[in-house]
């Protein structure tokens, strides 16, 4: 790894922790309702119009999260359907399929942006921001609404009820998503996201582009010569056709909201969307910003911010491992490339390493990192094609995924899938001393490791049996792209980000095909919601019992050997689910690409 | 259900108003007047013309100008209306071919340049719009660019220099030179020459 690739990291983890405790103290008070009078008033008559009154038990909430999730996925398909005839659509998109509008209604709701689509081929600029933007609100910020529950199934004792979701919905989207979408907006303005309502610009380029394409007959099938060649026309373009559109604003919240659905195909990787080094780290910085709050808030409203540092931690410690692997193995290069004569050392003048599919202003460092993080969060905005990194390069996002992405994770569920393995943690350790566990003064009862044992083992059900049967089938193998070991990742990529709520991708794959957008919403639907309503059965269980006092007896949890403890118990179930299918994958091909270099 | 009902159908279009019309307005309105150029696209004018984007790549392939890194748009590279990568794995037999091919004809265009060409120069970008080369890439090139344009080699070099840019503070950015910015740059210089 470079010097720089260090620095980098460093600096990342710098200014990250500085944000960690304000931020977090702010996301604390937002628990509660606004001190500030006029802010409260402003609250009060917004409820009594919505008809927001009291507090709900977990059911209550549950239902309401699920019902409130119908309701945009609703609103997100129809959008998509309408869109030729509705406003705001300066290149007439024709209305989106019913396949591909059910997939990506269902993606944007359960946070996960998975795009089988290209943005700006398909979607006008009404249904990106009025479908699409409203969920990367709203998909985060149910989120964080189920974190909250839980925090309060832990700090509270002897009550029925963990809040009520409604209020917690509108105070996350209105004090804080969206202030900090606003400013982070108005920045990457003024750096060259752009921000417009204006039909795509066309320019006339210095020379014109030419290229060669299979002349067509017309049936609209190639004309072959005698030989059986596929006889190509040649063609020059004297322009160049610019997308525009409101980019900025939603690329704001794509982060912060660690959702990760681009406006462009090419998502994080277009200069339109991310166009300077300084973008790019302010893109990494705002994936883990409320995430990492969000754990601060955990302790501080638990009564101990000891237990919230001690999670951080542990997250921090399986990032910083997965982060220098990605970018040391990115910055090895290709061997097969090296022998053609390519030059993939590091030196003051390129960055060097594995440069397909990545961008000059970012090269070898701020991709591997961006790649980690973004996998560790369930954000899935990329800034480097994942599908051309090296096999042991890409592995790295995948595993991130496979863990569940508690890795600092998606805004909220990184925090409850985080302590879905805390509680499983402290159970293990029960069970070897023969003690009834106890995490934060609560005793964890059979209940609750049934729930989280349909928790933790949902997502890999979803991606191990979905992997399994689009191998099996013929829609499932049609629209593999990379030959070899490559494809099988390809699948084994697409089921993991969907399942976990990613929504990146092994690109080459071509997802968008009826088989893929099914299977793929329901995995992502069942991965979001079947671990969304065990969290929330767990929140209503321990906010019945009573806080125990500390005693002799009592395991700590806020000290090294909890934090070892918790990160073994992670990567255990991690590896011991995966390893199997990882080896038929990019370990393989691991081994075939450096076999005789 | 219906004590649920009615927060889920106003709060919803409160919440979709506030973040999906509010919002976006509010950023292109402020955006608009503070950044407009940037706001608008970056977009480069020369005479009066819209040459293109500061921000997005175009292809180049005459031997005068530098030329940009490989882009995997389709059907024509460089298109910007349809931003995508190559996607190839790393032991793809058409990843190897399609260096090998990039190499060979950078080493047609410039016979007797024996320096290892760099990654950059060779592969596909992500977004297929990079606007940007390595500085090894613009250096490698600079021999057959200064020889086609009957430009000192030292001419295109102090041009490179003048829009490099490098890394701030050791760890933000990599080395590299925008490449239309670099091309529009040579042009001047050329026709000043040359007038």
């Amino acid at each position: 790894m470079t010097t720089q690739s260090w620095l980098l990291l460093a600096a990342f983890l710098g200014v990250l922790f500085a944000t960690v405790k304000p931020l977090g103290l702010y996301i604390t008070k937002l628990m509660e309702a606004p001190h500030w009078r006029p802010q409260l008033r402003l609250e009060t008559g917004i409820f009594r119009i919505c008809g927001i009154h009291d507090e709900m038990n977990w059911r209550q909430y549950a239902l309401a999260v699920l019902m409130f999730s119908v309701v945009g996925v609703l609103m997100v398909y129809a959008l998509q359907r309408l869109q030729l005839w509705l406003p705001l659509n300066p290149q007439q998109m024709p209305n989106v399929t019913p396949d591909s509008s059910f997939n990506t209604a269902i993606s944007f709701v359960t946070n996960t942006n998975w795009q089988g689509y290209g943005g700006e081929t398909t979607m006008s600029y009404l249904t990106q921001m009025l479908a699409l933007a409203v969920q990367n609100f709203l998909s985060a910020a149910t989120g964080i609404a189920v974190a909250f529950a839980l925090i309060r199934g832990f700090a509270r004792h002897s009550m029925q009820t963990i809040g009520n979701f409604w209020a917690d919905l509108y105070r996350i989207t209105a004090y804080l998503l969206l202030p900090l979408s606003f400013v982070f907006a108005l920045v990457l303005v003024s750096q060259g996201v752009i921000q417009n309502f204006s039909a795509y610009q066309q320019v006339t380029t210095l020379e014109p582009t030419i290229y060669e394409t299979p002349k067509l007959d017309t049936a609209g099938q190639t004309v072959k010569d005698a030989t059986g060649a596929v006889v190509t026309a040649t063609i020059s373009v004297p322009t160049q056709t610019l997308p525009m559109g409101p980019i900025a604003s939603q690329e704001a919240i794509k982060m912060l909201g660690t959702n990760g659905g681009g406006f462009l195909n090419a998502n994080s990787t277009h200069p339109f969307e991310n166009p300077s080094a300084l973008t790019n780290f302010l893109q990494m910085l705002t994936i883990f910003l409320i995430p990492a709050g969000l754990v601060y808030a955990f302790g501080r409203a638990t009564g101990d911010t000891r237990q919230g540092w001690a999670v951080l931690a542990a997250m921090t410690v399986i990032f910083v491992g997965a982060a220098i692997a990605a970018m040391m193995f990115e910055q090895q290069g290709n061997p097969l490339l090296a022998k053609l004569g390519a030059d993939q050392a590091v030196s003051a003048l390129q960055s060097g390493g594995n440069m397909e599919g990545k961008e000059t202003r970012f090269g070898i460092g701020a991709s591997g990192l961006f790649a980690t993080i973004t996998t560790a969060a369930s954000c899935g905005a990329v800034n480097g094609m994942h599908d051309s990194f090296t096999p042991l390069g890409g592995l790295v996002p995948l595993w991130m995924m496979q863990l569940g992405e508690v890795v600092f994770g998606g805004v909220g569920s990184g925090l409850y899938g985080m302590l879905l393995y805390a509680i499983m943690a402290v159970f293990v350790a029960g069970l070897m001393i023969g003690r009834t566990p106890e995490y934060l003064g609560k005793k964890i009862e059979a209940f609750d490791m049934k729930m989280v044992a349909v928790g933790i083992l949902m997502t890999p059900a979803l991606v191990l049996l979905g992997t399994a049967i689009a191998v099996m089938a013929g829609g499932g193998t049609a629209t593999i792209f990379n030959p070899g070991v490559h494809g099988f990742s390809e699948v084994l990529y697409a089921f993991s980000s969907a399942a976990n709520n990613n929504g990146s991708a092994f690109a080459g794959l071509g997802a968008n095909t009826p088989f893929y957008n099914g299977w793929l919403g329901v995995a992502m639907w069942f991965g979001r919601f079947a671990v969304i309503v065990p969290v929330l059965a767990i929140a209503g269980s321990l906010a019945t019992k009573k806080r125990l006092a500390h005693g002799p007896g009592t395991m700590p949890t806020h000290g090294p050997m909890f934090v070892g403890l918790l990160i073994g118990t992670v990567l255990l179930v991690g590896a011991l689910t995966y390893v199997p299918a990882l080896a038929l994958g990019p370990a393989v091909e691991h081994l075939i690409l450096w076999a005789g270099n | 259900m219906k004590t649920l009902l009615r927060p889920a159908l106003t709060l919803f279009a409160l919440l979709t108003v506030l973040t999906g019309v509010v919002y976006p307005l509010a950023v292109t309105g402020i955006g608009q007047l503070l950044f407009p150029q940037a706001a608008n696209g970056s977009i480069v004018m020369v005479n009066g013309k819209a040459v293109g984007s500061a921000l997005i790549g175009q292809q180049f392939s005459s031997p005068g100008y530098f030329w940009g890194r490989a882009s995997a748009t389709g059907p024509q590279p460089y298109n910007a209306a349809a931003s995508s990568g190559s996607n190839l794995g790393p032991l793809n037999p058409a990843l190897t071919d399609a260096v090998q091919a990039r190499i060979t004809a950078l080493k047609a265009a410039d016979p007797g340049n024996e320096q290892p060409v760099p990654i950059d120069l060779v592969t596909a970008s992500a977004s297929g719009l990079d606007p940007d080369i390595s500085l090894a890439a613009a250096d490698y090139q600079v021999t057959r660019v200064a020889r086609n344009r009957g430009l000192a080699v030292g001419q295109v070099q102090s041009l490179i220099h003048q829009h490099a840019i490098h890394s701030w503070l050791g760890f933000l950015g990599e080395p590299h030179v925008n490449v239309l910015e670099l091309n529009l740059a040579l042009d001047t210089v050329h026709a000043a020459q040359f007038k």
